[in-house]
């Protein structure tokens, strides 16, 4: 019986021993819609780190340990975020990537700055979480909502050298948000936008805005919304001879927009996205998603890509599963990911990725640095 | 002053589209009482005919006026094909039905021929060539362009004849007659299905000109074009008096210069806002719009 007793005790112990090995692994946290109507948000993120983490793996892991994946599905509610949260700081993940919803990790984030880990989301653009400063544990390797109106308001001030502008917007979620955001910098500026105004999209022509821009004396329009309006402003402002420069964001960035204004195109300034398509770490990203899973990779996959190589390094060059240490580290580092050269800034969005500015120039979008 | 001008020649362009997309609405509704939700993409097939024959005959060599006019005509014969097998197919069958039914039907109408716009042509926006070239003697005119000035000039001499065509012709004197008495008139021996059929094919020829006129001077179309210059087209026929001819312009024109002025002085955000506003406004005045005479109910 005193034997029996032994050897259940060394079991025991043998049980503990394997937890406490297990302990000795860098745990990434792997938050976002796993199921549910935004799944196809968040399982490529997962994707992604699996196959990171696997490349890592079999390269030594981090800090001679290996990584291990707590993957939590948050359905993109924030209510399930926060005990999501809660429950990956429970299971002492060292770092989260995640959330993927806005709304879903704002929820989740202050228990994670409570727990000092650190968060980096692949696709949550809602402006405050980084800007706001109260989130110091947060980074994300996607722009913020206002990142295409931050581009086109410096490019004008300072490049273009505008002193009057007018904003006009096509009263859509996607064109009136850019305009508030380019007026309110335009603000913090000394600029005072001359004009801002929504125009109805489908009208018949715009002749009456186009004259109030030429009465107004702006140098510069700044448009947000789509190219078909776009194209019409465009074309009534070059037939009224007007001088006025023209910039614009990501909707006008088409080549249908040349297309159809043709001639007046020319000169016309559009952000968009940074092309990634020719970086070979991208390349190879997306080609090893295919080879491992048997699909062409899903939104975000690239993002959630550069953030877990981000995280993993960020360890790696940190020397530490510190918390101070690896935001200094993500801070004071440059990491080669499929998004190119990027760093993190200290509000925690990264540099390096988001958008330039473009001209027509013969017929064509040209970046312009 | 300039400003006021040039918002007053922007409201003008814009009235006259308008209004030459009413006269159909009005002309349909004062004979058949029915209103035409189709009528929009008549115009729409318009302006997709002329920019078809106009691509066709640059490639040949042509251009200038002689273009401008053939593409026109052409997309005038075009448009009133359809508008003429419009009301054969989707209207005379339901001539005698509740006045209900031709209505939903002419709904029917405007999104199969949006759709078959679509599939057919394009979901894409078009460039449209500048058809309408820039008259020498305007180099140094701001506040009017060339094509505006056409605009206006083609509506009012459309117009005219309209108005000339129906109050001197025989055909015009037998729409009078349909249009005060379907059944007087058919006893009488006045033609009623060619009178209906002629009023469609004017209705469509006219829009085909707006169609082709309006596209010209933005530059731009697609297959949803029909559905927006429709709606404030019928907002027009009925601001003006539906059913009345010199109604459906002034209307037009109204909304036209409401919509510019407000732009200008207010801001383009009240556009609409100011347009229908302006409807209500008008109609709770005069019920029967500005022009429009109120008929008693017959008992």
């Amino acid at each position: 019986m005193k034997r029996l007793q032994i050897i259940l005790m060394v079991c025991a112990c043998m049980l503990f021993a394997g937890q406490a090995f297990a302990a000795d692994t860098i745990k990434l946290g792997v938050a976002g819609a796993h199921s549910g109507d935004l799944a196809s948000y968040g399982l490529p993120t997962l994707n992604a780190a699996k196959l990171v983490v696997g490349d890592m793996n079999a390269k030594g892991g981090v800090l001679g340990k290996k990584i291990e994946i707590l993957a939590e599905d948050d359905v993109c509610k924030p209510e399930v975020a926060a005990n999501v949260g809660s429950k990956l700081v429970s299971e002492k993940a060292t770092v989260v990537l995640g959330h993927i919803c806005s709304g879903a990790t704002k929820a989740a984030l202050n228990t994670y700055k409570e727990a000092k880990i650190v968060t980096m989301s692949p696709s949550a653009t809602n402006v405050d979480l980084t800007k706001s400063g109260d989130y110091p544990n947060f980074f994300r390797t996607i722009s913020p909502d206002d990142a295409q109106a931050q581009l086109q308001v410096d490019f004008a001030l300072n490049k273009l050298k505008v002193k009057k502008v007018a904003i006009i917007h096509d009263k859509g979620d996607y064109g009136k948000g850019l305009a508030e955001f380019a007026q309110g910098f335009f603000e913090k500026k000394g600029v005072k936008p001359v004009l801002f105004e929504g125009i109805t999209p489908g009208a018949v022509d715009y002749s009456a805005i186009v004259q109030k821009i030429k009465f107004s004396g702006a140098d510069a329009v700044l448009y947000g919304g789509y190219h078909p309006e776009a194209a019409k402003i465009v074309t009534g402002m070059k037939k009224k001879k007007m001088k006025t420069l023209f910039i614009s964001d990501d909707g006008v960035r088409d080549d249908t927009f040349i297309k159809v204004a043709g001639q007046y195109a020319e000169g016309v300034y559009a952000t968009g996205p940074i092309d990634t398509t020719k970086n070979p770490m991208a390349i190879a990203a997306i080609e090893q998603h295919k080879k491992e899973f048997g699909s062409d990779p899903g939104a975000f996959y690239l993002n959630a890509y550069a953030a877990s190589l981000c995280l993993l390094e960020g360890i790696q060059k940190a020397g530490s599963t510190d918390y101070a240490a690896i935001t200094k580290a993500l801070r004071s580092n440059w990491f080669e990911t499929p998004l190119g050269k990027i760093s993190f800034d200290e509000n925690g969005d990264a540099k390096g990725i988001g958008f330039s500015m473009y001209q027509v120039q013969k017929g064509k979008y040209v970046e312009v640095k | 002053m300039e400003y006021f001008l040039e918002l007053f020649f922007g409201g003008l362009t814009r009235g006259s589209i308008y209004a030459l997309i009413a006269l159909g609405y009005t002309m349909v509704y004062g004979i058949i009482e029915l209103i035409n939700f189709a009528h929009g993409e008549i115009y729409m097939i318009g302006a997709f005919t002329a920019l078809i024959v106009a691509s066709a005959l640059s490639l040949a060599g042509m251009s200038g006026w002689s273009l401008l006019i053939l593409a026109g005509v052409v997309a005038m014969i075009y448009s009133a094909a359809y508008g003429f097998t419009l009301e054969k197919i989707a209207y005379k069958p339901l001539r005698t039905a509740p006045r209900l039914s031709p209505l939903i039907s002419a709904i029917g109408m405007s999104i199969f021929l949006q759709n078959y716009v679509l599939l057919a042509q394009t979901s894409d926006f078009m460039s449209f060539p500048a058809l309408i070239e820039e008259f020498p003697f305007m180099e140094n005119v701001t506040i009017i362009r060339s094509s505006e000035l056409v605009i206006f000039i083609t509506t009012a001499v459309a117009t005219t004849l309209l108005t000339l065509f129906i109050k001197f012709t025989r055909m015009g004197k037998a729409m009078r007659a349909v249009a005060q008495d379907k059944t007087m008139a058919m006893l009488l021996g006045v033609n009623v299905n060619r009178v209906i059929s002629v009023t469609f094919i004017i209705g469509s020829a006219l829009a085909a000109v707006g169609g082709v006129l309006i596209s010209s001077h933005i530059g731009q179309i697609n297959f949803y074009i029909g559905f927006i210059a429709g709606i404030k087209a019928f907002t027009a026929a009925v601001l003006g008096g539906i059913g009345s001819i010199p109604g459906a312009v002034l209307g037009g024109m109204v909304l036209g210069w409401t919509e510019s002025f407000a732009t200008g002085y207010v801001s383009s955000d009240y556009e609409d806002v100011f347009a229908f506003g302006l409807l209500v406004f008008i109609l709770i005045f005069r019920p029967a719009g500005i022009l429009g005479r109120t008929t008693s109910e017959k008992v």
